[in-house]
């Protein structure tokens, strides 16, 4: 088990505020962003391809220059601080490992660079190692390492002068699915261990849910929401959070009543009485967001406030679950996931069954423009 | 089995007959053969057999002798008969100066001598014929095997005494083209690599489309003949060109001080640098290319300066590509020929340009094989010195 996420209060470490960056003066990579990472945080950068993820490491680590706003690290203006100055370990996509030196030469670099003596350079060197478990392999080359220790070599290296802030982009792309969760624990383990800052970037929500503080989503160069793996995934905020992370039932409807907290909305089979997220008022289009794990099958009538006829289309069988997908509110693809217990077998395909859920767990969205409107 | 992968082998090997014999036609044999000339020459050999052979008896002071007389006056004729006089006289004449005439001269007058012993008759038609020296020229001429080509090639010659001693001051020539041809391919070297290095870079780390544009501007200079390229570096560097007139026009050189930039070394290293670069930049760019952009912001992350940067983590994983490019320049630059030929003028002739001398004009192929032989020999010292500090197979050419 890899620690638990401890909750990031720390002062602030790095903050970016309202930083935007244009490659070619008409879009913009990333958009007036706001973003705080806390001292001793291990914040996420979470987001599909081309959402500005790397575009904001690089800006924070020195190699592109913000076309606005300021970045601070430690409430310091940085922006005109040269890379080699901001004292940030960075850990690179495809590691950049110095193939003609040998992997105690390439964690020694930084140390040399620092006017370090020999004997200093070995211990940091040897204790670099044996933080990612590479004892002994100092000598080597990095062509002579496999994939997920030329990875540890990497995070060595960019740990090895005792930075406080380490940033990681995609570190794990590489390798495959054993290996990454293995070398997710240890990179876990290396931040409760050092108590450093990371940002770390990938496209990868389980990854970002086990290994984070806190996520933050990125679209189109702005991010969605920033909150712990938990809060994402429970109270997401915005239809594209919902979307993204999990599995998710959207139904698109407007809204025909509002009650403080609480709004109506009207769908294709009816009304569904709904926890009101997004700003919203009477004739709005909005998206509803549902767990398949929240949906009851079959419940006792009158239990749920929302409540409605529909017919199983399939059943998967997914050992320590059921995934039924139905059809219902004028979608086919509703996903309902019940537990195995005994007694699952009541429902087979082609039944017609009603499903209930609670308005809590029914979240109004903002409307997803990639879904399409009643 | 056995039959099916003989069969193979048989197949095998006829595909690549062809290139074999190319090879082995259009360059092993000539080479071969250049280097057999540089040290065998059995012109004066055949001819003079017996003249040769009681030669070896004399000490190589005072009068060799009636016999030696009455050989080599009887050799002479059956050479003049069978044609070959001319090419005996002109070997002897390499050896030494103006013993060609005398020899030539000697059979047509002997027919006219009266019978007596020889010494006279030959003493009679040239006193040269009673000079030791002669004597010796001829037994010189009359090895069949011999190192004295590559004696010349270095400025050095066989004694009175039998010893080696260096060549009379007027005749040095050799050693000092061959220091001017590699100090010339070193500077040359070193220009590619100054110039080569940057643009190398500048073409590996460009975006795709434009790096397939400065690449072609690279390769251009192939497309165009080699003598176009440099008549071309005439007309810009001569007294009246393009060079001269804008220094002029900007004031930075007076008219009548016009620079001599060609006809001599300054147009050499210049016309020579410009063929050359392309095989600098291509092995250059080739090692680049597989250089991420990404360890220099790896190092600049770490802390290191540019220089630092540079030094430690760019450069040393560029050096096959240094050592690549620059032992081909050296090479291609140390036999380079048309482009010294041309815009060198006197002072900006190369070695290779004398072995062309001797080829063509002088015939001399016994000298221009040593020569030749020489550079050859160079080149393989340099490439074996190549794999000691780099490595050959660590070469990158493309
Ligand atoms: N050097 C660059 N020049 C021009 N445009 C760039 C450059 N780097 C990134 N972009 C553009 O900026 C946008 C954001 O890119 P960025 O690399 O930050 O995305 P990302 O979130 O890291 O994506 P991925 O998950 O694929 O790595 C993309 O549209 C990309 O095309
Ligand atoms: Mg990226």
């Amino acid at each position: 088990m890899p620690p638990t996420p401890q909750p990031a209060e720390g002062p602030p470490h790095v903050e970016f505020e309202g930083v935007s960056k244009s490659y070619d003066q008409r879009t913009r990579a990333v958009d007036d962003l706001d973003l705080t990472v806390r001292r001793g945080e291990f914040l996420t950068l979470l987001g599909p391809s081309g959402s500005g993820k790397t575009t904001c490491l690089m800006m924070l680590a020195g190699f592109e220059a913000p076309t606005a706003g300021t970045i601070r690290i430690e409430g310091r203006r940085i922006n005109d601080v040269p890379p080699r100055r901001r004292g940030i370990g960075m850990v690179f996509q495809n590691y950049a490992l110095f193939p003609h030196m040998t992997v105690g030469g390439n964690l020694a670099f930084p140390l040399e660079v620092r006017g370090l003596d020999a004997a200093e350079r070995r211990r940091r060197v040897d204790r670099a190692l044996e933080l990612v478990r590479l004892e002994g392999l100092a000598g080597r080359r990095p062509g002579q390492l496999s994939g997920g220790q030329q990875q540890r070599v990497a995070i060595a290296r960019a740990l090895v002068f005792e930075p406080e802030l380490v940033l990681m982009d995609e570190p794990l792309g590489a390798l495959d699915r054993r290996l990454r969760e293995e070398l997710q624990y240890e990179i876990r383990r290396i931040h409760a261990d050092l108590g450093v800052t990371v940002l770390y970037v990938n496209h990868d929500q389980n990854e970002a849910m086990v290994m984070s503080d806190r996520v933050a989503v990125f679209r189109d160069g702005r991010i969605e929401q920033a909150a712990s793996p938990e809060a994402l995934y429970e109270e997401p905020e915005r239809s594209f959070v919902a979307r993204f992370i999990g599995e998710n039932n959207r139904l698109a409807g407007r809204v025909a009543a509002v009650h403080n907290e609480i709004c109506d909305v009207e769908v294709d089979g009816g009304i569904v009485r709904a926890f009101r997220v997004a700003p919203c008022g009477p004739g709005d289009r909005a998206t509803l967001s549902i767990r398949p794990e929240r949906v009851a099958i079959a419940p006792t009538p009158g239990l749920y406030t929302n409540e409605f006829d529909a017919r199983v289309e399939d059943i998967t069988f997914l050992g320590d679950h059921l995934r039924l997908r139905l059809d219902v509110c004028g979608r086919s693809d509703f996903i309902v996931k019940i537990p195995n217990m005994v007694g699952h077998g009541a429902v087979i395909e082609g039944d017609r069954v009603r499903v209930g859920w609670t308005p809590t767990d029914c979240r109004v969205l903002d409307p997803d423009d990639e879904e399409e409107t009643p | 089995m056995a039959g099916h992968s003989g069969r193979v082998r048989v197949r095998a090997a006829s595909l690549v007959a062809p290139l074999a014999v190319f090879i082995g036609v259009t360059f092993a044999v000539p080479l071969g053969l250049m280097l057999l000339r540089s040290v065998h020459d059995p012109v004066v050999a055949d001819a003079m057999p017996a003249t040769l052979a009681l030669l070896a008896e004399w000490d190589g002071q005072g009068d060799p002798g009636e016999a030696v007389y009455a050989a080599a006056a009887g050799e002479l004729a059956a050479a003049s008969d069978a044609g070959t006089l001319g090419q005996v006289a002109s070997r002897v004449n390499r050896v030494q100066g103006g013993l060609r005439s005398v020899m030539v001269r000697t059979p047509r007058r002997l027919r006219d001598a009266p019978d007596g012993p020889r010494r006279a008759a030959l003493a009679d038609i040239d006193p040269d014929w009673t000079d030791p020296a002669t004597w010796r020229a001829i037994r010189t001429a009359g090895e069949r095997w011999t190192l004295r080509h590559y004696l010349h090639a270095v400025d050095l010659d066989r004694g009175a005494a039998g010893g080696v001693v260096r060549q009379p001051p007027e005749a040095r020539i050799y050693v000092r083209l061959f220091a001017r041809t590699f100090g010339v391919a070193g500077a040359v070297t070193a220009l590619c690599l100054l110039l080569g290095y940057p643009i190398a870079y500048l073409i590996a780390n460009a975006p795709a489309a434009r790096a397939r544009w400065l690449l072609a501007l690279v390769l251009v200079p192939f497309w165009t003949s080699l003598l176009v390229r440099t008549t071309s570096w005439i007309v810009l560097l001569q007294t009246q060109g393009v060079v001269n007139d804008l220094l002029v026009a900007a004031g930075l050189v007076a008219d009548g001080e016009r620079l001599a930039l060609v006809h001599n070394m300054t147009g050499t290293l210049v016309a020579m640098t410009h063929v050359l670069l392309p095989f600098m930049v291509l092995p250059l760019y080739s090692v680049m290319r597989g250089i991420p952009a990404r360890q220099m912001a790896a190092a600049a992350s770490l802390g290191a300066g540019f220089v630092h940067a540079f030094r430690r983590v760019y450069w040393p994983q560029t050096v096959p590509g240094v050592g690549a490019g620059s032992l081909l320049v050296f090479i291609l630059a140390i036999g380079y020929y048309i482009t010294p030929a041309l815009v060198g003028g006197q002072s900006g002739q190369l070695i290779s340009n004398l072995i062309a001398y001797h080829m063509q004009t002088s015939l001399n192929w016994g000298l221009a094989g040593a020569l030749g032989g020489i550079l050859l020999a160079s080149v393989g010292v340099l490439y074996l010195a190549y794999d000691r500090v780099v490595g050959v197979d660590r070469m990158k050419l493309g």
